[in-house]
């Protein structure tokens, strides 16, 4: 049978790419508009929902930065309600690793996947700054060379406490008065340099056994964290020689933990622009690149690589002529894309000032090349073609949808896409089963 | 009308009585599915009950007080409250949802924006339980910090009094933080402006700086200023020192006379400490209701005999028909009360299509919901200021 795509859609949460002066952007922190969003995945018969996390605001300058949507709802809670008004739809939570306990996300993960009947999954981060870490006990004192080493052992400890109820049952027998089929359920100890706790966990096994389990690092470590114990990735490549280069990495790394390449989907972040014709598509993404990325936008971005303070800088001229600051602190707090851009400042500056040159953009045309990721652009025909191409080569095994109208942009795609893959016979006309291991023809463990 | 009453029903497992879950109507194959709490919920939402309450530890439930046992004639296992209310949340329009949440172990980062985001799913029906978790092995659950060994055979003495005041300051930090927080936005903060690219108004956002015994918070919180402002705060407390946290900290305190002479001094030991704060004081009570006196007395002797024991609890136990409950509860004076259904869903349903009539008729109850409500709403609570805004 032909490989089968796979399809889900991520509310965005904090970013510049929600187009939200657009007078059809409705609230991005009302549970009506994460309602509207969810039973319009599942119209599409979407795998899954997926929320981002940032646990402090970000800054520039020492100040909130303010030009982004900004605020957004607790991730378990709002997925929660969100298992009341879907019945399919799998709900992927991000949830950090650092400012956080196992025994807590173990609970946490398993509750939702009883009141969801089997639909939840677990995306693992690990963001370690101390600037996040102001917001909680233990600060921000993790290193950086440590943080996917606790995020290892929290996710065994986590599974060892799901794993903890393996062959307990509630029987309940009302007649001979037991409750579960053994005393003593849930007992765990596990000891190593993060975690020294022992016990018993009080949440009986949920549906799925384990909720899914994602990952979204992309360092070697990442990678490599990802392949050990991962069900899915949701990656950042999802261009055809970027993607397939990425898709071959990670799953060669999986033979060597004994697991087949069926074992972890690869699944990127992709946006989507639609039109009646291809050449209106093209003329739409256009329109809603300068929407997302405004004049103060652009500057702001260009504030994060040059490191420096550019308010009174044209944007609608060439890029700064002097180079970017790489001593001192950075400009920007909060935000992971910066450490890409503090690489090598300098070399990228001189990179996007060459093509600025020979392309004659402005400093805002500029931000808008470099930022823009519209993935799939065209009449939904030449979308569903794409789509379909990319997953039979294998650049992923489908695509999180990232649409930029919250909440309302994914009706188009799953009005007008959907059945262009149904018809090519790649993409389901009905759910595969009731659980969200069942939709992504993950095991059970 | 005059001196009504507010109502709130404790849910946990099949019911407060540990032989609940062998009667006849009991589900306990269900206590772990979204249905069987929407079913609770909606049924207490028929009743126009104020709110309903949902249990929580960080660890599994025991016959005895501060330590694990293996009993395996009890209900063992239950899912996070803050999950469960959520998960019930838009499935209702009426009813107050307060779960419970364990301030010693769990970061008020996190719970703050999680009773804000249940409030908006909620439209402005939120509250929140807070309770200390102090037993030793749920301590080791986390183990991420020392034991301070409470020794609950000794609670009256000194020094374990001084622990137990050092935990409930901590618990009344907890609430600052998570207070703080909910006002760290404000109302009008998201301002759309494309003339000038902001989405938001930093002015109107807050750091909340605060710098405590126990931890720090910067802030501000991640998640908008919720529908009430400020969530409704609960606690229950047996003795002076979660009194003071009741007073200093909370809306509503959840305390457990046993007679209407307690009730009425322990309501005026906290105004008292209050000095001025509103807060308002309800009894719990676990009740075992049917029609007639008899017949609850004798379904209590029954649930004693599945349990094996006579079931004692820091509540008073009363068991008797609705019109008795209802002139107890006149009797008492009290602003409002946590009834604790013994049995669910049966005592759950003499509460509603009992009790509630009985009041209805002695017009001390709603009849309905009024539009929209929210829960401080309910309570007659103003939707308070935010702390930040400038005047
Ligand atoms: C597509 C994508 C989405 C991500 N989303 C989040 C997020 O929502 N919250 C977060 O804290 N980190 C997020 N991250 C960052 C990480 O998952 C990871 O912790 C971080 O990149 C550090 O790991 P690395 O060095 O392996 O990349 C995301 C990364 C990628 C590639």
């Amino acid at each position: 049978m032909v490989k089968q795509v796979h399809l889900a859609a991520h509310f965005p949460g904090v970013n510049n790419t929600t187009v939200w002066s657009d007078p059809a952007a409705g609230s991005h922190i009302e549970f009506d508009s994460f309602k509207r969003f969810a039973q319009t995945a599942e119209r599409g018969f979407f795998d899954f929902l997926f929320l981002a996390e940032g646990l402090r605001l970000r800054e520039q300058k020492g100040r909130i930065y303010d030009l982004d949507v900004v605020g957004r709802p607790d991730t378990f809670t709002v997925l929660a309600a969100l298992a009341a008004v879907t019945e399919h739809l799998g709900l992927t939570g991000t949830i950090n690793s650092t400012f956080n306990e196992p025994y807590e996300v173990a609970r946490q993960f398993a509750s939702l996947d009883h009141l969801s009947q089997g639909r939840a999954a677990w995306n693992v981060v690990t963001s370690w700054d101390r600037f996040t870490g102001e917001n909680f006990r233990r600060g921000g004192y993790l290193a950086q060379e440590d943080r996917y080493e606790r995020a290892r052992t929290f996710l065994q400890t986590v599974n060892e406490l799901w794993d903890s109820w393996s062959g307990v049952s509630v029987v309940a027998d009302k007649e001979s008065g037991r409750f579960l089929s053994e005393a003593g359920p849930g007992r765990f100890r596990h000891e190593d340099r993060f975690f020294d706790i022992e016990g018993q966990f009080n949440v009986p096994r949920s549906p799925q056994g384990r909720p899914v389990i994602f990952q979204a690092g992309d360092s070697e470590d990442g990678r490599e964290f990802a392949a050990q114990g991962a069900d899915a990735i949701f990656s950042r490549y999802a261009t055809l020689t970027e993607g397939k280069a990425f898709y071959e990495d990670v799953k060669g790394r999986l033979a060597k933990y004994g697991r087949s390449r069926d074992d972890l989907l690869i699944l990127p972040a992709a946006s989507f622009v639609l039109g009646d014709t291809d050449a209106e598509a093209e003329e739409l993404a256009h329109q809603v690149r300068r929407a997302q990325v405004s004049p103060q936008t652009a500057r702001n971005f260009l504030e994060q690589l040059w490191n420096t303070d550019l308010a009174d800088f044209d944007v609608d001229g060439p890029l700064p002529s002097f180079d970017p600051a790489v001593e001192g602190d950075l400009i920007s707090k909060g935000r992971a894309s910066v450490r890409q851009l503090a690489k090598d400042p300098v070399a990228l500056a001189n990179e996007w000032r060459a093509k600025a040159e020979a392309e004659k953009l402005s400093a805002r045309d500029l931000v808008i090349e470099v930022t823009g990721r519209q993935t799939f652009i065209g009449a939904p025909a030449t979308v569903a073609d794409r789509i379909d191409e990319f997953v039979q080569q294998d650049v992923s095994d489908g695509f999180i949808l990232v649409p930029h109208i919250t909440p309302d942009g994914l009706a188009p795609f799953v009005d007008q896409v959907v059945p262009l893959l149904q018809e090519k016979g790649v993409y389901r006309t009905e759910y595969d089963g009731t659980t969200l291991r069942d939709n992504l023809g993950l095991k059970y463990p | 009308m005059t001196d009504e009453l507010h109502l709130g029903v404790a849910l946990d497992g099949a019911g407060w009585h540990p032989g609940a879950w062998r009667r006849p109507q009991a589900r306990p194959h269900d206590l772990f599915s979204p249905r069987y709490w929407a079913d609770l919920v909606l049924e207490a939402e028929r009743g126009h009950l104020d709110l309903v309450t949902f249990e929580d530890a960080l660890n599994l439930q025991s016959d005895q007080l501060g330590a694990q046992d293996d009993r395996n004639d009890r209900v063992q296992g239950r899912l996070d409250a803050v999950l469960i209310a959520a998960r019930v949340a838009p499935l209702t329009t009426g009813i107050g949802l307060v779960p419970t949440v364990i301030a010693t172990h769990t970061e008020p980062f996190h719970i703050s924006k999680a009773i804000a985001t249940l409030d908006f799913a909620a439209r402005g029906r939120a509250g929140v339980r807070v309770q200390l978790g102090l037993w030793p092995h749920a301590f080791r659950h986390f183990g991420r910090r020392e034991v301070p060994a409470f020794d609950l055979s000794r609670i009256g003495e000194p020094d374990q009094q001084r622990l137990l005041a050092e935990y409930f300051d901590e618990g009344a930090d907890y609430v600052e933080v998570v207070r703080r927080l909910w006002d760290s936005w404000e109302d009008d903060a998201e301002i759309r402006d494309v003339a000038t690219g902001r989405f938001v108004d930093r002015d109107k956002l807050h750091y909340i700086d605060f710098e405590g015994r126990w931890f720090s918070v910067k802030g501000p919180s991640i998640t908008p200023r919720p529908p009430q402002g400020q969530p409704l705060v609960t606690a229950l407390g047996h003795q002076e020192i979660p009194y003071q946290l009741i007073a200093r900290a909370t809306d509503l305190g959840f305390v457990t006379p046993n007679s209407a002479a307690e009730a009425a001094a322990t309501s005026s030991r906290i105004a008292e400490l209050a000095a001025g704060r509103a807060v308002s004081v309800w009894a719990d009570l676990v009740v075992v209701l049917d029609d007639t006196e008899q017949a609850a007395r004798d379904r209590l002797a029954n649930l004693n005999e599945l349990a094996g024991v006579e079931y004692t609890s820091d509540a008073k136990i009363f068991a008797g028909t609705p019109a008795q409950l209802a002139d107890l509860l006149q009797e008492w004076d009290l602003t409002g009360y946590r009834l604790r259904p013994a049995e669910l869903p049966h005592d759950l349903t003499q509460i509603t299509r009992g009790l509630v009539p009985e009041l209805q008729r002695r017009g001390v109850f709603r009849t309905e919901y009024p539009s929209n409500p929210t829960l401080r709403g309910l309570l007659g609570l103003e939707r308070p200021a935010n702390r930040y805004t400038s005047a």
